[in-house]
Protein backbone atom coordinates (compact mmCIF):
# COMPACT_ATOMS: atom_id res chain seq x y z
CA UNK A 1 0.00 0.00 0.00
CA UNK A 2 2.78 2.52 0.58
CA UNK A 3 5.26 1.78 -1.51
CA UNK A 4 3.91 4.84 -4.24
CA UNK A 5 2.77 7.19 -1.69
CA UNK A 6 5.19 9.41 -2.60
CA UNK A 7 4.48 9.56 -6.39
CA UNK A 8 6.51 10.97 -8.60
CA UNK A 9 8.58 12.31 -6.07
CA UNK A 10 10.98 9.80 -4.78
CA UNK A 11 12.26 9.74 -8.90
CA UNK A 12 12.11 13.17 -9.28
CA UNK A 13 14.59 13.74 -6.24
CA UNK A 14 16.92 10.96 -7.12
CA UNK A 15 17.04 12.29 -10.70
CA UNK A 16 17.88 15.77 -9.65
CA UNK A 17 20.74 14.40 -7.32
CA UNK A 18 22.33 12.98 -10.95
CA UNK A 19 21.59 15.87 -13.03
CA UNK A 20 23.30 17.88 -10.35
CA UNK A 21 26.28 15.64 -10.13
CA UNK A 22 26.53 16.10 -14.26
CA UNK A 23 26.05 19.90 -13.83
CA UNK A 24 28.71 20.05 -11.29
CA UNK A 25 31.23 18.72 -13.62
CA UNK A 26 30.20 21.17 -15.92
CA UNK A 27 30.99 24.27 -13.84
CA UNK A 28 34.10 21.90 -12.66
CA UNK A 29 35.91 21.92 -15.85
CA UNK A 30 34.60 25.39 -17.37
CA UNK A 31 38.55 25.86 -17.51
CA UNK A 32 39.43 22.41 -19.26
CA UNK A 33 40.27 22.62 -23.26
CA UNK A 34 37.94 20.56 -25.07
CA UNK A 35 35.57 19.72 -22.62
CA UNK A 36 31.98 19.48 -23.76
CA UNK A 37 29.44 20.43 -21.59
CA UNK A 38 26.80 17.48 -20.82
CA UNK A 39 22.97 17.29 -19.30
CA UNK A 40 20.74 14.86 -18.40
CA UNK A 41 17.15 15.19 -20.43
CA UNK A 42 15.24 15.81 -16.80
CA UNK A 43 11.58 15.63 -18.41
CA UNK A 44 12.48 12.40 -21.08
CA UNK A 45 14.30 10.26 -18.53
CA UNK A 46 11.34 10.84 -15.92
CA UNK A 47 8.97 9.99 -18.32
CA UNK A 48 10.20 7.10 -19.17
CA UNK A 49 11.01 6.08 -15.91
CA UNK A 50 7.36 6.48 -15.27
CA UNK A 51 6.15 4.68 -18.05
CA UNK A 52 8.30 1.88 -16.48
CA UNK A 53 6.85 1.82 -13.47
CA UNK A 54 3.02 2.76 -14.35
CA UNK A 55 2.76 -0.39 -16.31
CA UNK A 56 4.60 -3.22 -15.27
CA UNK A 57 5.08 -6.12 -17.53
CA UNK A 58 3.93 -9.73 -15.73
CA UNK A 59 6.16 -12.01 -15.46
CA UNK A 60 4.83 -15.51 -15.27
CA UNK A 61 7.41 -17.71 -16.91
CA UNK A 62 11.17 -18.20 -16.96
CA UNK A 63 11.38 -17.12 -19.96
CA UNK A 64 9.80 -13.93 -19.85
CA UNK A 65 12.36 -10.53 -19.22
CA UNK A 66 11.30 -8.02 -16.68
CA UNK A 67 11.36 -4.62 -17.34
CA UNK A 68 14.03 -3.27 -15.24
CA UNK A 69 13.44 0.59 -13.81
CA UNK A 70 16.35 0.35 -11.68
CA UNK A 71 18.37 1.34 -15.14
CA UNK A 72 20.80 4.27 -14.20
CA UNK A 73 18.95 7.74 -15.57
CA UNK A 74 22.39 8.89 -16.97
CA UNK A 75 22.16 6.43 -19.58
CA UNK A 76 20.70 9.30 -21.24
CA UNK A 77 23.12 12.05 -21.04
CA UNK A 78 23.52 14.12 -23.83
CA UNK A 79 25.75 16.53 -25.08
CA UNK A 80 24.92 20.28 -24.58
CA UNK A 81 24.66 22.81 -27.86
CA UNK A 82 26.11 25.69 -26.68
CA UNK A 83 25.15 28.96 -27.59
CA UNK A 84 29.20 30.05 -28.82
CA UNK A 85 31.56 27.54 -27.92
CA UNK A 86 34.87 29.18 -26.81
CA UNK A 87 38.05 28.76 -29.57
CA UNK A 88 39.86 25.85 -26.98
CA UNK A 89 36.80 23.53 -27.93
CA UNK A 90 34.98 23.87 -24.24
CA UNK A 91 31.08 23.95 -24.73
CA UNK A 92 30.75 25.23 -20.89
CA UNK A 93 28.98 28.48 -20.66
CA UNK A 94 28.87 29.47 -17.22
CA UNK A 95 25.18 31.18 -16.78
CA UNK A 96 23.64 28.45 -18.36
CA UNK A 97 25.47 25.72 -16.37
CA UNK A 98 25.12 27.80 -12.79
CA UNK A 99 20.85 28.26 -13.57
CA UNK A 100 20.48 25.09 -14.62
CA UNK A 101 22.07 23.92 -11.60
CA UNK A 102 20.25 26.29 -9.35
CA UNK A 103 16.95 25.25 -11.22
CA UNK A 104 17.64 21.61 -10.14
CA UNK A 105 18.19 22.29 -6.58
CA UNK A 106 15.01 24.42 -7.01
CA UNK A 107 13.17 21.69 -8.10
CA UNK A 108 15.10 19.04 -5.96
CA UNK A 109 13.67 21.11 -2.71
CA UNK A 110 9.91 21.30 -4.04
CA UNK A 111 10.39 17.67 -4.31
CA UNK A 112 11.15 17.04 -0.97
CA UNK A 113 8.72 19.61 0.55
CA UNK A 114 6.01 17.54 -1.63
CA UNK A 115 7.69 14.20 0.46
CA UNK A 116 7.90 16.02 3.50
CA UNK A 117 4.14 16.75 3.43
CA UNK A 118 3.29 13.44 2.69
CA UNK A 119 5.15 12.40 5.70
CA UNK A 120 3.39 14.60 7.94
CA UNK A 121 0.20 13.80 6.44
CA UNK A 122 0.74 10.12 7.21
CA UNK A 123 1.66 10.83 10.74
CA UNK A 124 -1.84 12.56 11.01
CA UNK A 125 -3.57 9.77 9.90
CA UNK A 126 -1.64 7.58 11.82
CA UNK A 127 -1.67 9.21 15.24
CA UNK A 128 -5.31 11.33 14.32
CA UNK A 129 -4.51 14.17 16.35
CA UNK B 1 26.58 10.17 -10.86
CA UNK B 2 24.85 10.83 -7.56
CA UNK B 3 24.36 14.97 -5.47
CA UNK B 4 27.65 12.86 -3.53
CA UNK B 5 29.58 13.08 -6.10
CA UNK B 6 29.26 16.99 -6.27
CA UNK B 7 32.19 16.87 -3.80
CA UNK B 8 34.85 15.10 -5.18
CA UNK B 9 34.24 16.65 -8.56
CA UNK B 10 34.24 19.77 -7.05
CA UNK B 11 37.01 19.25 -4.50
CA UNK B 12 39.38 18.28 -7.85
CA UNK B 13 37.98 21.39 -10.04
CA UNK B 14 39.07 23.87 -6.32
CA UNK B 15 42.57 21.74 -5.95
CA UNK B 16 43.34 22.71 -10.27
CA UNK B 17 42.31 26.74 -9.53
CA UNK B 18 43.87 26.61 -6.12
CA UNK B 19 47.29 25.43 -8.67
CA UNK B 20 46.42 27.91 -10.72
CA UNK B 21 46.13 30.51 -8.62
CA UNK B 22 49.61 29.36 -7.09
CA UNK B 23 51.43 29.75 -10.77
CA UNK B 24 49.37 33.39 -10.99
CA UNK B 25 50.88 34.32 -7.84
CA UNK B 26 54.65 33.00 -9.16
CA UNK B 27 54.39 34.56 -12.10
CA UNK B 28 53.56 38.54 -10.73
CA UNK B 29 56.11 37.98 -8.35
CA UNK B 30 58.77 37.18 -11.00
CA UNK B 31 57.68 39.95 -13.30
CA UNK B 32 60.46 42.16 -12.61
CA UNK B 33 63.09 39.38 -12.41
CA UNK B 34 66.09 39.39 -14.63
CA UNK B 35 68.80 37.28 -15.84
CA UNK B 36 72.08 38.02 -17.88
CA UNK B 37 71.32 34.77 -19.95
CA UNK B 38 67.98 34.46 -22.01
CA UNK B 39 68.08 31.00 -21.14
CA UNK B 40 68.13 31.17 -17.51
CA UNK B 41 66.01 34.11 -17.22
CA UNK B 42 62.14 33.42 -15.51
CA UNK B 43 59.27 32.09 -18.17
CA UNK B 44 55.30 32.76 -17.49
CA UNK B 45 54.24 29.50 -16.23
CA UNK B 46 50.48 28.40 -16.98
CA UNK B 47 48.72 24.70 -15.87
CA UNK B 48 47.21 22.74 -18.41
CA UNK B 49 43.95 21.51 -17.30
CA UNK B 50 42.73 17.93 -18.29
CA UNK B 51 39.24 16.26 -17.49
CA UNK B 52 38.71 12.93 -14.85
CA UNK B 53 36.61 10.29 -16.06
CA UNK B 54 34.75 9.14 -13.36
CA UNK B 55 36.44 5.68 -14.10
CA UNK B 56 39.53 6.84 -12.78
CA UNK B 57 38.51 8.65 -9.77
CA UNK B 58 37.01 5.11 -9.22
CA UNK B 59 33.62 6.31 -8.67
CA UNK B 60 30.92 4.55 -10.66
CA UNK B 61 30.93 5.09 -14.56
CA UNK B 62 27.47 6.13 -16.11
CA UNK B 63 28.68 6.15 -19.87
CA UNK B 64 31.58 7.94 -19.37
CA UNK B 65 29.74 10.89 -17.48
CA UNK B 66 32.82 13.00 -17.25
CA UNK B 67 33.34 14.16 -13.57
CA UNK B 68 36.47 16.16 -12.47
CA UNK B 69 39.36 18.15 -13.27
CA UNK B 70 42.95 17.66 -12.97
CA UNK B 71 46.36 19.62 -13.99
CA UNK B 72 47.70 17.88 -16.84
CA UNK B 73 50.80 19.49 -16.49
CA UNK B 74 52.72 23.41 -16.30
CA UNK B 75 53.71 24.81 -19.29
CA UNK B 76 56.20 27.50 -19.46
CA UNK B 77 55.42 30.49 -22.19
CA UNK B 78 57.28 30.65 -25.36
CA UNK B 79 57.42 34.57 -25.69
CA UNK B 80 60.89 35.57 -26.17
CA UNK B 81 61.93 37.06 -23.20
CA UNK B 82 62.37 41.34 -22.75
CA UNK B 83 65.98 42.64 -23.84
CA UNK B 84 67.02 45.78 -22.09
CA UNK B 85 70.10 47.50 -22.15
CA UNK B 86 71.17 48.19 -18.76
CA UNK B 87 75.00 48.11 -18.53
CA UNK B 88 75.31 49.39 -14.97
CA UNK B 89 73.23 45.83 -13.60
CA UNK B 90 75.76 43.34 -12.28
CA UNK B 91 73.58 40.77 -13.52
CA UNK B 92 74.27 42.56 -17.34
CA UNK B 93 75.80 40.42 -20.06
CA UNK B 94 79.34 41.35 -21.83
CA UNK B 95 77.55 43.69 -24.27
CA UNK B 96 75.76 45.33 -21.16
CA UNK B 97 72.09 43.62 -21.44
CA UNK B 98 70.07 42.04 -19.65
CA UNK B 99 66.67 39.95 -20.27
CA UNK B 100 63.30 40.48 -18.08
CA UNK B 101 60.66 37.76 -17.60
CA UNK B 102 58.12 37.80 -20.43
CA UNK B 103 55.44 37.61 -17.76
CA UNK B 104 52.50 39.71 -19.07
CA UNK B 105 51.08 41.10 -15.69
CA UNK B 106 47.67 42.39 -17.33
CA UNK B 107 47.17 39.09 -18.48
CA UNK B 108 48.21 37.35 -15.20
CA UNK B 109 45.93 39.62 -13.29
CA UNK B 110 42.50 39.18 -15.54
CA UNK B 111 43.80 35.63 -15.47
CA UNK B 112 43.71 35.90 -11.20
CA UNK B 113 40.56 36.66 -11.89
CA UNK B 114 38.87 33.86 -13.84
CA UNK B 115 40.38 31.72 -11.12
CA UNK B 116 39.11 33.25 -8.77
CA UNK B 117 35.77 33.32 -10.08
CA UNK B 118 35.46 29.78 -10.74
CA UNK B 119 36.81 28.58 -7.71
CA UNK B 120 33.26 30.35 -5.97
CA UNK B 121 31.33 28.53 -8.22
CA UNK B 122 32.67 25.44 -7.37
CA UNK B 123 32.41 26.37 -3.61
CA UNK B 124 28.22 27.36 -4.27
CA UNK B 125 28.15 24.16 -5.98
CA UNK B 126 29.43 22.19 -2.73
CA UNK B 127 27.01 24.20 -0.90
CA UNK B 128 24.18 24.10 -2.71
CA UNK B 129 24.68 19.85 -2.50
CA UNK B 130 25.61 20.05 1.31
CA UNK B 131 22.33 21.73 2.18
CA UNK B 132 19.72 19.61 -0.36
CA UNK B 133 21.69 16.75 1.35
CA UNK B 134 20.99 17.71 5.15
CA UNK B 135 17.49 18.41 3.81
CA UNK B 136 17.49 14.89 2.87
CA UNK B 137 18.66 13.55 6.29
CA UNK B 138 16.24 15.83 7.54
CA UNK B 139 13.53 14.20 5.86
CA UNK B 140 10.31 13.64 7.80
CA UNK B 141 11.14 15.46 11.09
Amino acid sequence: MFESIFGIHEQALLLQGQRMGVLAANLANADTPGFKARDIDFSAVLSQQQDATVMPLETTQAGHISLSTAESPSADLKYRNPYQASLDGNTVEMPVEQSAFSESNVRAQASLMFINSTISDMQLAINGQ
Amino acid sequence: MSLFDVFNVSGSAMNAETIRLNTTASNLANAESVNGDATKVYRARHPVFQAVMNTQMGLDDDQGASAGVRVMGVMESTTPPLKTYQPGNPLADKDGYVYGSNVNSIEEMANMISANRSFATDVQAVTTARDLLLKVISMGH
